[in-house]
């Protein structure tokens, strides 16, 4: 390893008034694999994105502080900009165009051309293709990744684990590449190309190109990386040499904030044993939050909590078990088994969902509070009706008395309500969905994501008001959140949820270092067994 | 989704930021002013204002129905329903079939409503099962269906075996092009009921009631279980998929209404007229009403009975009463048929810009 390559020098960055990143330090050395770990929401895609020059940071007013590459100050305005003074980066999904070759691939828009007649007249856009030189820089590339693969061959119908393999070759065959950036590049591979990957990038290093390394695997790290930087909050936590460290510390880094625990009042609450829901091996084709065989027992009158990093599957449970993406396996709910896939007998059955996405499926924008609120008992229940023989019809005042009810019972701050759903603020909006969920009279509450865009003083009051219905009206909840803090403030167990199943079942009283290895999908008791 | 409802939100923020125009909208003021502007000139113009009234009324009442027929498409996600044409040959086959069986008068028209509303039904259907197949391109889906069936149905109206005398050519097979419906005692009929003059202007009593009476019933429907749940569907269907509802079955049912009230429109349009059209006088006749309601204020996305009520008068209004205004100031030209092809089809241009990206 030798001289500096890139310092990033008290960086920090507002959207909107909301500090992201607070005073980031950072030294990445030639030929350094620096590791940069954090959970969602830490700050590391902001950080990447200044070191880019993505359009959405000067959108919002740019950031504070400066980035020197080589010893030089620099700021990029562009992708482009960051990309001709050496700097790459891998993507989790893959850009790359099916119907072209590996070479074609490799160099898109970066293409070698010999001149010829037309583009004499017409210009260096129409210049014809030197494949020859090509295909021999696109196999050097290859080469470097120790790929024995024919580079005219057709990227569609390649395993996923070549597609990352062929984007790193891009990144490396442009000239002068210094810094190249893997953000999760593991997270679509298995067990062997990681190791291929992880060599290759080894490789990489060896040749002198400094690597920021983003991943949640935390074994991965250990294994390839020399130094490792952790963010949490926003905040740079610590930056150490990977071996002086271990896994153990690195997942209590990571995780550790203050718990607090406020579970007063909770003794008068009794859960019974009965079990009131049971998911087994439960599949969920829920884009980006794919449930591959989760497997769980509710116990009637408790609230528990389903958490994980993004992408793990966590959001796919219970929209599977609402029948809004397609699922298979079996759910039982009160001894009976559940149809799948069929939301109107989820609601018959007496199951209400708050999903994640408030906006999308959770309400009607241009509807009036009244409505939002009792729609789907009136669909399902026929409540709220006027009945005229073949004919229902709205029953307005009892629809307006009992929606006064809500907005008083959840100070749902409106006009009227009569007011559209769509101009409430998101803390209200939530809590319109959460009328309409508690209007159905549910024996069992899903909640998704239930902050999610809320300011702090909202925050509060959803997470009283779950544990309020929890303990006096003795609902079973099942709470699906990222935030780790707030699971741990209201659940009694937290099911960690890592790669589409169920990881381990952790109390909340659980050290930051267990929650942080079970969502890094490390066994716990393996490792900390080595590292105490 | 989201994205492009925040742009839409931002555009209509800076263009629009006095109260008033937010609330009415744009284009309907601008056609509201120009609507004032012609009458004034008329007045200047010494031209009869009874009269002029009398016709807007008149024209008013008449396109009514046809207007109200978007107010379910639109309101169940389809988009207004430019297969507009579908419904009004329902009525059209009414009509021939109800002469063609000897009918006059009220009870002609009694048995060419109860006919129509069945062919309605069973059109309405299948127009329904179509746009289901086709979600994302129902506009355009719907105003070729539209045409085509329209062209199919001239091969109809020429080889069916119709023998009524107050059809048929002179000479040759075949339905004529203009069919009177004085001759079956059917002209003006709901027109003429319970109408009056006040200071020389007809009220068509009749045709107004008709026209509010249905108006009232759609309102209604849309205050049911299902029609809430068509709504639902319409404007947000993946919330409506998680509360259990049948998307689909809905769509159906909103195109259903939407063709059985193309039929009553015609008919109600034709007896007021006198007269209807076979052939190709069904072909444009989906513009205008898609226009009408637009004018009122609706989108491609939203429409209420308000709408169809105000477009419906400013349009019809603003066409009946240039036409004297323009024929008077432009003689010799045809200005006043320009100026409604620009409104019609401009607005409708101005409407489709507006729709959010394909839905899904």
């Amino acid at each position: 390893m030798g001289d500096i390559l890139l310092t990033i020098k008290n960086v920090s960055k507002e959207f909107y008034g909301n500090q992201v990143l607070k005073d980031i330090n950072m030294e990445i050395k030639k030929g350094e694999i620096h590791a940069l770990i954090g959970e969602n929401g830490a700050g590391k895609s902001t950080l990447m994105n200044i070191l880019f020059g993505m359009p959405v940071i000067h959108e919002t007013g740019g950031y504070q502080g400066s980035i020197e590459l080589d010893g030089k100050e620099v700021m990029f305005n562009s992708p482009h900009e960051a990309m001709s003074h050496g700097i790459g980066m891998v993507h989790q999904e893959f850009m790359l165009i099916p119907g072209f070759t590996i070479t074609e691939n490799i160099k898109i828009n970066r293409e070698l051309t010999n001149p010829n007649m037309v583009s004499r007249i017409f210009g260096k856009q129409y210049e014809s293709l030197d494949m020859k030189r090509m295909n021999s820089d696109a196999r050097k590339a290859l080469d470097i990744m120790g790929m024995s693969i024919e580079e005219y061959t057709l990227v569609a119908g390649l395993p996923v684990g070549h597609m990352q393999f062929i984007e790193i070759a891009r990144e490396i065959d442009k000239t002068g590449i210094k810094l190249l950036v893997f953000d999760e590049p593991t997270a679509v591979l298995t067990e062997s190309e990681t190791q291929n990957l992880l060599a290759a990038i080894q490789k990489l290093a060896a040749q002198g190109i400094g690597i920021i390394f983003i991943s949640h695997r935390l074994e991965e790290i250990m294994q390839v990386s020399h130094r490792v930087t952790i963010l949490r909050d926003g905040e740079h936590v610590v930056t150490k040499d990977t071996k002086d460290t271990n896994v153990y510390e690195i997942a209590e880094l990571m995780v550790g904030r203050k718990v607090s625990l406020d579970r007063s009042g909770s003794d008068s609450r009794r859960i019974s044993d009965e079990i009131v829901l049971s998911i087994k091996n439960l599949e969920v084709k829920m884009p980006g939050e794919e449930v591959k065989g989760f497997d769980l027992d509710v116990r009637k009158g408790e609230i528990i909590g389903i958490g994980g990093l993004a992408g793990q599957g966590k959001l796919g449970v219970a929209n599977g078990i609402m029948g809004i993406f397609p699922a298979r396996g079996q759910v039982i709910y009160e001894g009976r088994p559940l149809e799948l896939n069929n939301p109107r007998g989820a609601i018959t059955a007496g199951i209400s969902f708050l999903s994640e996405d408030r906006k999308g499926v959770g309400l009607l924008l241009d509807e009036s509070i009244e409505i939002n609120t009792v729609f789907t008992s009136m669909q399902i229940h026929k409540e709220f009706l006027h009945n005229l023989g073949f004919i229902r019809i709205m029953d307005s005042q009892k629809i307006r008395n009992h929606t006064n009810k809500m907005i008083k019972d959840l100070d749902i701050r409106c006009t009227s309500s009569l007011q559209h759903a769509g101009s409430l603020s998101g803390g209200n909006q939530q809590k319109v969905c959460m009328a309409r969920a508690l209007t159905q009279k549910p024996k069992l509450l899903l909640v998704s994501e239930p902050t999610r865009g809320i300011d702090i003083g909202a925050k509060k009051l959803i997470l009283d008001l779950l544990k309020s219905l929890n303990e006096e009206q003795g609902m079973t909840i099942v709470m699906t959140s990222s935030e780790l803090a707030e699971l741990r403030s209201i659940c009694d167990r937290i099911a960690i949820v890592c790669d589409g199943k169920v990881k381990g079942i952790l109390s909340p009283e659980a050290s930051n270092a267990e929650f942080g290895l079970m969502m890094s999908g490390v066994h716990a008791d393996s490792q900390m067994g080595g590292a105490e | 989704m989201l994205k492009n409802e925040d742009k839409q939100n931002n555009t209509v923020k800076k263009n629009l930021d006095i109260p008033i125009v937010k609330s009415i909208g744009l284009p309907t003021l601008i056609i509201a002013a120009f609507f004032l502007l012609v009458m004034i000139t008329a007045a200047v113009l010494k031209q009869s204002l009874p009269i002029l009234i009398s016709d807007i009324l008149r024209r008013f009442g008449m396109n009514g129905v046809l207007v109200l027929a978007m107010v379910p498409a639109i309101k169940s996600g389809t988009g207004p329903n430019f297969a507009l044409p579908l419904g009004i040959i329902c009525g059209l086959l009414a009509w021939t079939i109800g002469i063609e069986m000897g009918f006059v008068g009220f009870k002609l028209l009694l048995i060419t409503s109860a006919i129509a509303t069945v062919f309605a039904v069973a059109t309405g259907y299948f127009y329904g099962k179509l746009l289901n197949a086709v979600k994302g391109a129902e506009m355009t889906i719907a105003t070729y269906t539209g045409f085509s069936t329209v062209a199919l149905m001239s091969l109809v109206w020429l080889m069916a075996p119709f023998k009524s005398k107050q059809m048929g050519w002179m000479m040759g097979k075949g339905l004529r092009e203009t069919i009177k419906l004085d001759g079956v005692n059917a002209g003006e009929i709901i027109n003429n009921f319970l109408s009056f003059e006040i200071i020389g202007i007809k009220i068509p009593t009749g045709l107004l009631l008709t026209f509010f009476a249905f108006c009232f019933l759609v309102w209604l429907f849309f205050r049911t279980k299902t029609g809430v749940a068509i709504i639902a569907g319409g404007s947000n269907p993946a919330f409506a998929a998680a509360a259990g509802i049948d998307i689909d079955k809905n769509r159906i049912i909103a195109n259903i209404l939407s063709t059985v009230l193309g039929a009553y429109g015609i008919i109600l349009y034709s007896q007021s007229y006198g007269f209807f059209q076979l052939y190709s006088g069904p072909l444009m006749m989906a513009f205008p009403a898609v226009a009408g309601v637009l004018i009122g204020g609706a989108t491609a996305s939203k429409a209420n009975i308000s709408h169809v009520i105000i477009g419906t008068f400013l349009l019809q209004g603003l066409l009946t009463a240039s036409m004297p205004v323009a024929n008077q100031l432009f003689a010799g030209t045809d200005l006043s048929e320009i100026m409604r092809v620009i409104l019609q089809n401009g607005i409708i241009l101005y409407a489709l810009t507006q729709v959010k990206g394909g839905g899904k």
